[in-house]
């Protein structure tokens, strides 16, 4: 553990800079896949064929899709986004479709008799009771999106694999474990903190 | 742009061949250690409920780790090579069967497990003619997941130097060698899209099946 002690503004920047690249994905994610959730949940077509595209993405291995992307983008921060972003789409666009999809149909014919347009039904009942479906999608995507990161470090994408890398190459075993420790306690940490916020959203008044 | 391609598969086949062989090797042998560990265990995990429920939050911490961390940490511990490879996949692909055989066992409707007892089924004859039949497609569903972590997981094997199609995609990169770097990610890529579709045919091949034989 002397590494550690060593070298504490290291891990600290390292941790910074992979909190922020998963909160960009997650926000580029969240852009679009919302839209495409809403458009596609009444749309049993086109939703095959987003859950078969994104799921095509999802498959491949974080390390090929990151080695595919350098001869069209080469190396940085900005392939690495693209790539954490084209894994986080199948997750969080089929729970909003679920979400959307198991808003019980007399709830909406209620709005609709209420005199609701279309898009004020969406956005007072239609979205709010399928937010704990799309919270849940949330924290499966923020996890994934942290272990993608890790490997973005690759392919310079900084953060905290970029220690593990660095303590590979430098044989330095201490650096690699506390890269490693410091991924896994991230993403436990973020996984644990959605899944309370879901749960109090669930009991506010969503929808299973 | 493809010709240079070409030319490196056909000057570098044998190494295209023996990445491949231990990337298959090294995700066979983990997938079928899960599949002896967690198959048991979870039947066993499934009838006790009071002790499933640690296991299963142990096992989903598991989960959420993310899996470069998973195979790194094996070296201060196991060093390099195929046995430390072999036993982060093992723990990589773990928690997906287990979770859905206990989950998969559990859901199986008493009523038709109290009915068969009613027959005169043994509490073993139960398991192996009713439960588990029964949960096989949820269970399948597992094991499909797994299978398709594990060969993810194992391109970045490599960097604990248990080899596969990681390797080149390291290489490529280290030479700076673009054909090299895209020809690995290519076949890995294929290797888990195949994994996927071929799991998920024999998935609905097998429940295409339970449903002929019950109805």
């Amino acid at each position: 553990m002397d590494w550690i002690l060593n070298n504490p503004e290291t891990l600290w920047e390292a941790l910074v800079q992979h909190v922020i690249i998963v909160a960009e994905a997650l926000a580029i994610s969240l852009a679009i896949a919302l839209p495409l959730g809403i458009w596609s949940a009444r749309r049993p077509r086109v939703y095959a064929l987003v859950l078969g595209a994104t799921g095509i993405l999802y498959t491949i291995p974080a390390l090929a899709l990151f080695a595919l992307l350098i001869p069209i983008m080469g190396l940085g921060q900005g392939p690495a986004l693209t790539a954490i972003v084209m894994y986080s789409l199948l997750v969080l666009t089929r729970n909003v479709v679920v979400g959307l999809r198991n808003v019980p149909g007399d709830i909406l014919e209620a709005a609709d008799g209420m005199g609701y347009g279309r898009w004020r039904r969406l956005g007072a009942i239609e979205l709010p009771l399928a937010l704990p479906v799309i919270i849940a999608g949330i924290r499966l995507t923020v996890v994934t999106q942290i272990s993608v990161a890790t490997v973005g470090a690759f392919i310079g994408a900084g953060g905290l694999g970029d220690i593990i890398f660095q303590g590979i190459t430098q044989d330095i075993g201490d650096k690699v474990v506390v890269g490693a420790v410091f991924a896994s306690a991230l993403a436990i940490l973020a996984d644990e903190s959605l899944r309370f916020i879901e749960t109090r959203v669930r009991a506010a008044g969503g929808l299973e | 742009m493809t010709g240079a391609y070409v030319t490196w598969i056909a000057g570098h086949r044998s190494i295209l061949w023996r990445t491949f062989a231990e990337h298959v090797t090294l995700s066979v042998t983990a997938l079928a250690i899960v599949l002896v560990i967690a198959l048991p265990l979870g039947i066993g995990l499934a009838r006790r409920p009071r002790l499933a429920a640690p296991v299963v939050g142990i096992v989903n911490a598991l989960r959420t780790v993310p899996s470069l961390a998973l195979l790194v940490i094996m070296l201060p511990v196991l060093g390099t090579g195929f046995l430390p490879s072999v036993v982060a996949l093992t723990l990589y692909g773990l928690p997906a069967v287990l979770v859905n055989t206990v989950a998969g066992l559990r859901d199986v409707d008493s009523n038709i497990v109290e009915a068969a007892r009613g027959q005169g089924l043994s509490e073993g004859q139960n398991v192996l003619r009713i439960s588990l039949p029964l949960a096989t497609p949820v269970i399948l569903a597992g094991i499909r997941t797994a299978a398709v972590q594990i060969v993810s997981a194992a391109t970045l094997a490599v960097f604990i130097g248990g080899g596969g199609l990681g390797e080149l995609i390291s290489a490529g990169m280290g030479l700076l060698d673009i054909p090299q770097l895209v020809i690995g990610a290519l076949a890995v890529a294929l290797l888990a899209l195949v994994t996927e579709i071929a799991f998920g045919a024999t998935e609905r091949l097998v429940a295409g099946r339970l449903l002929g034989s019950t109805a």
